[in-house]
């Protein structure tokens, strides 16, 4: 029996294709320990050019491995199954290090050198996914359907395992899927199993016998926890990983950890000691001992974030982003009497209940205080409760912007302020705290977003109900629930006076009164305000030197003020630490962009170059593959993208939303792929035109659907959201799984591993691109465009009416 | 033993001038570096108030032989206007916003200077020029070991490194004309405050390790109140005009 009479090895390719999504996940959480989060982002993005190159190496040298397809299959998987291992432990070995860059010239050759060893397991994954969908091009609805559908299991599978492993034992289970792909792949293909299996087995010892600590990622030496490490007497004292980040807690004997954003210069008392929750190595929470001096805890009435305890007496507060329980403290040490405090991550919230229960002084045993897990918009949504205060804690151990600029924060946009200003009591107070930058960029973003709340809601006199107050480190706006009074005005100026902050809004406010005790080149902050309270805010927004347009749900942004503009301007001052002007999360997104469509386009061209019965075939035919598969290929990842905004805002967590997006996209469209291995290869043009018209009237109607879920199920619980979401998003799903394998059954064989080559980097430059676009111009419009390259697919699909004219 | 001292001879001979040529061009790459921060201050002139920076403290730097306190492998890069690696995930500062903060601070002959964050010791280098007496803190060990030995060796007789916390200052030679905080903590830690003198002068930078985004000079008058003024190293307006 040959190789081309068995069946394809189905389960094989799940299994691959299992282990193969939960490595790409897995490598982005372990290199964002390492690494800034956006690095690691773009390491792991460029690493999937490794499918690509598959592409190209495939139509270059396909015929010889499908001569022997049996040992071809089964030798990538096991090549596969070793990378999953050696590669992230052989880039960890790089002198890599990204900060270095700015130094060190050899660092951009220690770069290319971890790109390439981390494209290493997705290059085998895909040679072997690849040569099974070349030799069974009749069968690759199935084929694809398998990888499909094992993509969307290894996605909710890794995810889940995050939680409740460590990840170097998830880098070893998912070693161990890849052998069991061996394995099974050997029984389907009925190919000397003994020795497949054999030497599958002596893999997976080896795998189980490598030291844990071999396996651990540490951060960089350039991570706050690095640092705060090397100081004498300080060690970590608990350790938590989820999908949410990696924990770390540390205490400091000797010189203890105190952390007191905003502390005012005329503060005299030390804080207490504290110890300090690091999220993948950075962004630092401190969590506060208990103390029964009251000149320690002072400083809680000292920050410019005590400023709406100063000029008001909140008794119910609500403090969003509980972290190590600063703002609650605060709240409780300031007169509050009830106070509700959220917080997303449930491995910070359990250490405050138990281990660090005795070192806060029961914090959270206080009757008066209730800690909520969850996402603070979601716990709004389901309440109608109001509260006297909203306080929004100052999170990250640094200005705003930077490599941070783009996570999407659905906490800081239009629709969450509007949200929280719907839960204030009258006279109540909204109250957000942000690092101070200069210039300044997300105070003044800040302001824009919430007036933009304000007007939505129907106030017309925001600018009595604006309070800003800034420190050299920190500024906190405060937003009223009525007009700020002639009496608090007047607290507000003795409390600025006599901790040395300056006021920079209020109604009434002079422009002698302002840039006093922290003096700036220019009252910016003031005359920001100013301007964005006047009639000519489009224009300052416009010709400000940072973005600041409001941040919105369909642009949730909020971090990231990167203005191309910029860019030259710091460039040239580069000597004098111009660099600092930059938002660099930005940049290296845009860099990896560029990066991704070059290697693409030497991708794509190699072949063509270098294997001759593909520059045989016609030059329309390839100008028609081409652009099928790349629309496709960014279409796919551009739709899954865009209903990931939604998701997160229906099911309220970031997590949860993507696996639900992931394994739905993927599993349904594997569905959508197996059944169109129904349609007869005639009919494939007009299947494919019924596909794409569902496409776009499900994307339409689902974009209208999905705005309207998020405020009729806002209360319900979160298995009806979960389903809800799932259930509307299969269908469209569905009918993307089939344009693929449509087209991949009608092309030649010759173009079959070109094709599959596009579609690898299209995936990598759609999932870059869409941000940058989202960043741009917003979610919708990534929807809008993914839209139209499936009807543009569509149009360049003519070849497949026309089948095949050879076979491989 | 003839032999031994011909051979040593020789050596002597070859080596001596090849580090002779090494300071020579390591003094002539300075000076290159000081027009460069001369012309950046210029340029920067609004936004740091001067048009250029005192003397003495331009003096200063041209004295300091930036390359005995960089790694061995970084010193073809000592001259150049940016941070570099001294180990431990620390750097060396920007050689222009050394100079910045030397001159903010306004180091009177004969003052007393306290710093907290030793670092390789380059900028207590630099305010040893400009002080009678400099005080430096270093809360990492090795490095602040590496950088007594390496002032020792220098000379530079008139600063004193501590192994220890900066957060208390040094209250037993207090009070200080000048301070500089190279690593800022979560705040400006209160007992700094107290040990720096009325009409003294402190600076911080803030930023990220490699990025100084704002030079913060706090100021404590006479009448003991203290106030800041936050400065851009670099000439950037964010309103490119065009608004009402």
């Amino acid at each position: 029996m040959t190789d081309a009479a068995l069946r394809p090895p189905i389960v094989s390719v799940a299994l691959l294709s299992f282990a193969t999504l939960a490595t790409e996940i897995l490598l982005t959480r372990l290199f964002a320990v390492v690494h800034w989060h956006h690095f690691a982002y773009m390491i792991i993005s460029l690493a999937l050019l490794g499918f690509g190159a598959s592409g190209t190496f495939l139509a270059l040298v396909h015929r010889r491995l499908l001569r022997r397809f049996a040992a071809s299959y089964l030798g990538n998987t096991l090549a596969f199954a070793a990378c999953v291992i050696a590669s992230p432990l052989l880039a960890r070995a790089m002198p890599f290090q990204a900060e270095a860059l700015l130094w060190d010239p050899r660092q951009p050759l220690w770069l290319v050198l971890v790109f390439l060893l981390l494209s290493m397991p997705f290059f085998f994954a895909a040679n072997a996914i690849g040569l099974a969908l070349i030799l069974h091009r009749d069968r690759v609805g199935r084929v694809y359907a398998a990888d499909l559908v094992g993509a969307g299991l290894g996605s909710l599978a890794v995810l889940a395992a995050l939680y409740g492993l460590w990840p170097e034992e998830v880098l070893r289970a998912i070693a161990a899927a890849g052998l069991l792909a061996v394995c099974v792949g050997a029984l389907e293909l009925r190919a000397r199993r003994s020795a497949w299996i054999g030497a599958a087995a002596v893999a997976l010892v080896a795998v189980l016998a490598l030291p844990a600590t071999w396996l651990r990622f540490e951060p960089g030496p350039y991570k706050a926890l690095s640092q705060a490490l090397l100081v004498a007497g300080t060690r970590v004292v608990v350790e938590r990983s989820s999908p949410l980040g990696h924990i770390s807690v540390i205490e400091s004997r000797r010189v203890p950890l105190r952390v007191a954003p905003g502390m005012s210069l005329g503060a005299t008392s030390e804080p207490p000691p504290q110890l300090g929750i690091f999220t993948d190595g950075d962004n630092l929470q401190p969590v506060t001992a208990a103390s029964k001096d009251p000149t320690s805890l002072a400083f809680l009435a000292q920050t410019t974030s005590a400023l709406a305890y100063l000029v008001a007496t909140p008794r119910t507060v609500l403090v969003l982003g509980a972290g190590g329980g600063l703002e609650i403290l605060r709240a409780r040490r300031l007169g509050a009497r009830q106070v509700d405090a959220v917080e997303i991550n449930p491995q910070v919230a359990a250490l405050l209940r138990t281990e660090f229960r005795d070192y806060t002084g029961g914090l959270l045993d206080d009757p008066a205080v209730a800690l909520h897990v969850g996402d603070p918009r979601g716990f709004l949504a389901a309440r109608e409760r109001r509260y006297d205060l909203v306080q929004m804690s100052l999170t990250g151990g640094g200005g705003g912007g930077g490599l941070g600029g783009l996570n999407e924060d659905y906490l800081h946009t239009v629709e969450a302020f509007r949200l929280y200003l719907r839960h204030l009591e009258p006279d109540g107070f909204l109250s957000i705290t942000r690092w101070a930058q200069v210039p300044p960029r997300d105070t003044l973003k800040l302001v824009a977003t919430l007036l933009a709340a304000l007007e939505a809601d129907g106030v017309t006199d925001a600018a009595r109900r604006l309070v800003l107050i800034r420190g050299w480190q920190t500024t906190t706006l405060l937003v009223k629930n009525g007009a700020v009074t002639p009496q608090e005005v007047q607290l507000i100026r003795a409390t600025c006076d006599e901790l040395s902050f300056d006021v920079a809004w209020f109604p009434g406010i002079q422009p002698a009164e302002v840039n006093v005790y922290n003096e700036l080149p220019e009252p910016w902050y003031y005359d920001g305000v100013r301007a964005l309270l006047g009639e000519g805010r489009d224009g300052f927004i416009a010709s400000y030197g940072y973005d600041i347009r409001p941040a919105t749900d369909d642009r949730p942004y909020f971090q990231n003020f990167f203005r191309w503009r910029v860019l030259a301007e710091a460039w040239h001052a580069k000597g004098r630490g111009g660099m600092a002007l930059l938002e660099a999360g930005y940049l290296l997104l845009a860099g990896t962009l560029v990066l991704a469509l070059l290697a693409g386009l030497v991708l794509i061209l190699l072949p063509l170059a270098l294997y001759a019965p593909l520059a045989q075939t016609s030059r329309a035919l390839r100008w028609q593959v081409f652009t099928y598969f790349t629309a496709i290929g960014l279409a796919f990842l551009f739709v899954e993208i865009a209903f990931l905004q939604k998701l997160v805002l229906l099911v309220h967590h970031p997590t949860v939303a993507f696996a639900l997006v992931l394994a739905t996209c993927l599993i349904a469209a594997g569905a959508g792929s197996a059944w169109s291995s129904r349609i007869q290869r005639t009919r494939a043009r007009r299947a494919l035109f019924v596909a794409v018209v569902a496409v776009v009237l499900l994307g339409v109607t689902l974009n209208v659907v999905f705005d309207a879920l998020m405020v009729r199920l806002a209360d319900a619980p979160t298995v009806s959201r979960v389903l809800s979401g799932a259930g509307l998003l299969a269908p469209l799903a569905f009918c993307m799984g089939m344009p693929f394998p449509l087209a991949l059954r009608a092309i030649d064989p010759p173009l079959v591993p070109w094709a599959w080559g596009i579609n690898g980097c299209a995936s990598v430059v759609s999932a870059v691109l869409a941000t940058l676009l989202a960043v741009e111009v917003g979610f919708s419009v990534v929807l809008w465009i993914a839209l139209g390259l499936y009807i543009i697919a569509f149009a360049a699909s003519s070849f497949t009416e026309r089948g095949p004219t050879c076979q491989t | 033993m003839r032999a031994t001292t011909a051979l040593l001879g020789t050596l002597l001979a070859v080596v001596l001038p090849a580090v002779a040529e090494d300071e020579t061009a390591f003094a002539a790459a300075r000076q290159a570096l000081l027009r460069e921060i001369e012309s950046d201050v210029r340029e920067t002139a609004d936004f740091l108030n001067r048009r250029q920076l005192d003397d003495r403290v331009m003096a200063a730097l041209a004295a300091v032989p930036r390359h005995e306190f960089i790694r061995r492998e970084d010193r073809d890069f000592a001259y150049e206007n940016r941070p570099l690696p001294i180990g431990f995930g620390q750097t060396i500062s920007q050689p222009y916003i050394v100079a910045v903060m030397s001159d903010l601070v306004e180091p009177a002959p004969g003052c007393r200077a306290l710093e907290v964050g030793t670092g390789s010791g380059y900028q207590a280098a630099v305010l040893s020029r400009l002080c009678a007496q400099v005080y430096t803190l270093e809360i990492v060990e090795p490095l602040g070991r590496q950088a007594r030995e390496r002032l020792a060796r220098l000379g530079y007789d008139n600063v004193a490194v501590r192994i220890g916390d900066g957060y208390y200052g040094w209250p037993d030679v207090a009070p200080f004309d000048v301070i500089v905080v190279t690593a800022v903590a979560g705040h400006v830690p209160p007992p700094l405050l107290k040990q720096l003198k009325p009409g003294g002068r402190m600076v911080l930078p803030v930023g990220t390790r490699f990025t100084t985004q704002q030079l913060v000079l706090v100021t404590k008058r006479a009448d003991g109140r203290v106030t800041t003024r936050q400065m851009l190293p670099v000439a950037f307006v964010p309103l490119t005009g065009g608004h009402d």
